[in-house]
């Protein structure tokens, strides 16, 4: 009934002597225009003369209509004589109202016909101008919404860091982005005194400008508390106290704040109802637990504390449930233990390395073209090995064939004291002499004073080799990827299983180039990484 | 420092084991191939490696194991490896060689395994 009301409002019609009227349904008024305006004639939506008018045939003689209509009784006070209603496609959507004739003669059988002509066509044009005017309302309350949006989006990029802290032997990297409709997500580095970092990640619920605001306040009181207060824990009940009696109702906020000491690593972190921060350290992944009420909610409120170490070479992860609440097109979630896998699988490479493969997971992950449904936030932090790579042996042997058996018997030794477990040392033994082998026979065309230099370096968690001969600019040959079916058939060479071979021996493999030489680097974790127990 | 393959070959009832000695790479071409035409010519209708004796395999050797599977394959003659390290069995199985061919658990670790 809802359209006709409003349908109805607009109708206008005016006679000669009696007072202009306008007929108007709903329960709210039109507004009174001055005599000798239209008089608004307002019709519930239950009057029984709405049913009458929607199946009259055609002009009605409001004189003689009988009906329990106060809305016909509105009309008649209001002097209208003549009503047409105007239908179109079954529904009606105005009247058209006269009072009486300029002659104050009867309308006559021709004048009816006249005015029912004209309702007729009347009725879909004015039905038209309606559907345009609800269109232009829906735009501008699209656009007003719009605009809180890009409001919400600014005041949010406005308090998150504008640089990332820079420490010596430490990674850190950080991703924002905002889903359409802007969640109430933030991150914070807070620098304190004594070589201390203050990192806070954090999520407002609620959506748009409200989120914003409290995200806002949020981060305030907790800079001002971090500077005041030491232990994470005393720090987050603090901004508990202070934001519980200002805090909009329904609304609360999950934050993890911790405390990084940047010459020991030693974190120490308070937890108010956040994700879990996750630590990835020797290919092991372990989420920290901290207990605590989120922000907001209640007074007096006591937040745990717990502490990591993150170890040289560990990658600490910081993160909102945008991320492991992600769908993908059967609308299963990306979850904690893919998240979890990502860490694991975390290399020598800095914070930013680690957010990239993260977003790039997520992405594959989300389904095809589907909009991002919520803020995600990802802070990852890497404590650097420090000292650059050591070398551990150092060794050349001549391009001669079968000289690769030479290679490995000289680094073997290393490899064993580097805490190799035995399948991996088998692995890295195959991977060593296949890069030797190509080095000497590709690379330096078994010329016998042309040598191979092999090094071995640990960086981190890992061995890394790098098995460099004296090509020229000259590309190493890229063999096609071996298929056991085409070579025995005789449709592809028995060979080039080398580099294949080596790719699946060890953790990373690059080959890179200059004018005189090619090194080839494979890079093997000494724990996690390729499993042992895929033989 | 390498030690050159040889291969001894035994034939009864049709079934051929060959018995490789030393590595296994660019230099056994000629061993291998030796061992298969004996097999072949005692008229084998069935062909055993056995790697029990072999340290070290490379990329060129799989290449020659190749070489003689698909020989094998075209006279209708099945093959087995036995005695395959860990490290080597994850070798034929990774290069799929293992589809092609039947792989006898139980392996020792050879003697002189490390290089």
């Amino acid at each position: 009934m809802s359209s006709v009301a409003h349908s109805l409002r607009r109708i206008v019609s005016r006679g000669r002597t009696a007072p202009a009227v306008a007929a108007s349904v709903g329960e709210e008024p039109a507004p009174r225009a001055l005599a000798p305006s239209p008089v608004p004639v307002d019709i519930a939506p239950n009057d029984p003369i709405i049913p009458y008018f929607q199946s009259a045939a055609g002009a009605v003689d409001i004189e003689a209509l009988e009906l329990e209509s106060p809305a016909l009784v509105a009309m008649r006070a209001a002097g209208v004589k003549l009503v047409v209603p105007l239908v179109t496609q079954g529904e009606l959507i105005g009247l058209l109202n006269l009072g009486p004739r300029l002659s104050d003669q009867e309308y006559s059988g021709d004048d009816r016909r006249l005015l029912e002509s004209l309702a007729a066509q009347a009725a879909p044009a004015v039905r038209v101008g309606q559907l345009v005017r609800e269109q232009e309302a829906e735009v501008r309350s699209r656009e007003r919404l719009e605009q809180e949006l890009a409001v919400a989006r600014l005041i949010q990029q406005n308090f998150l860091p504008r640089s990332l802290p820079e420490a010596a032997g430490w990674s850190v990297a950080a991703d924002y982005r905002p889903a359409r409709e802007v969640g109430g997500d933030f991150y914070d580095f807070i620098d304190l005194p004594d070589g201390r970092l203050g990192i806070v990640v954090g999520d407002v619920t609620d959506k748009g400008i409200p989120a914003a605001l409290v995200m806002a306040a949020t981060r305030s009181v907790l800079r001002a508390s971090a500077q005041r207060l030491v232990e994470p824990g005393a720090v987050l009940e603090r901004v508990n106290e202070l934001l519980v009696p200002d805090i909009p109702e329904n609304m609360f906020v999950t934050c993890l704040y911790g405390v990084l000491e940047l010459d020991t690593g030693r974190l120490v972190f308070a937890n108010a109802g956040h994700n879990l921060p996750m630590v990835a350290s020797g290919g092991a992944v372990t989420e920290h637990m901290a207990r605590g009420m989120p922000l907001g909610l209640m007074p007096g409120m006591m937040y745990e504390e717990t502490e990591a170490v993150l170890e040289p070479g560990a990658h600490l992860l910081l993160y909102s449930d945008g991320v492991t609440e992600a769908h993908d097109a059967e609308r299963e979630m990306f979850g904690g233990d893919r998240l979890s896998a990502v860490m694991a699988a975390a290399g020598a490479g800095g914070g930013d390395a680690l957010l990239g493969t993260l977003i790039g997971e997520l992405a594959a992950f989300s389904a095809p073209g589907a909009e991002q449904e919520d803020d995600i936030t990802l802070v990852a932090i890497r404590r650097e090995t420090g000292a650059p790579a050591a070398v551990l042996a150092e060794l050349s042997v001549a391009s001669e064939p079968g000289n690769e058996r030479e290679a490995i018997r000289q680094l073997e030794p290393a490899l064993i004291a580097a805490g190799l477990s035995a399948a991996r040392l088998e692995r890295m033994k195959t991977a060593v002499a296949e890069a030797v082998m190509n080095a000497m026979e590709h690379g330096n065309g078994f010329r016998p004073e042309l040598p191979v230099d092999v090094r071995l370096l640990r960086d981190g968690d890992a061995l890394r080799v790098e098995v460099t001969d004296r090509g020229s600019a000259r590309p190493m040959p890229e063999a096609p990827e071996p298929d056991i079916e085409a070579k025995l058939a005789g449709e592809q060479t028995p060979r080039g299983w080398g580099l294949f071979l080596i790719r699946n021996m060890v953790d990373e493999l690059d080959v890179s180039g200059d004018d005189e030489h090619h090194t080839t680097r494979l890079v093997m974790r000494l724990e996690g990484g390729r499993d042992d127990d895929r033989a | 420092m390498t030690t050159a393959l040889e291969v001894k070959v035994d034939v009864s009832g049709g079934e051929a084991r060959l018995l490789l000695t030393g590595d296994v790479d660019r230099e056994a071409g000629p061993a291998l191939d030796r061992a298969y035409n004996e097999a072949a010519a005692a008229g084998a209708t069935s062909l055993t490696l056995d790697f029990a004796a072999v340290p070290y395999i490379n990329s060129t050797g799989i290449a020659l194991i190749v070489g003689l599977l698909g020989r094998a394959r075209g006279a209708d003659v099945p093959v087995t490896a036995r005695a395959l390290t860990d490290h080597y069995r994850e070798i034929f199985e990774i290069t799929r060689l293992s589809d092609f061919m039947t792989i006898e658990a139980g392996a020792p670790a050879p003697e002189g395994s490390t290089t």
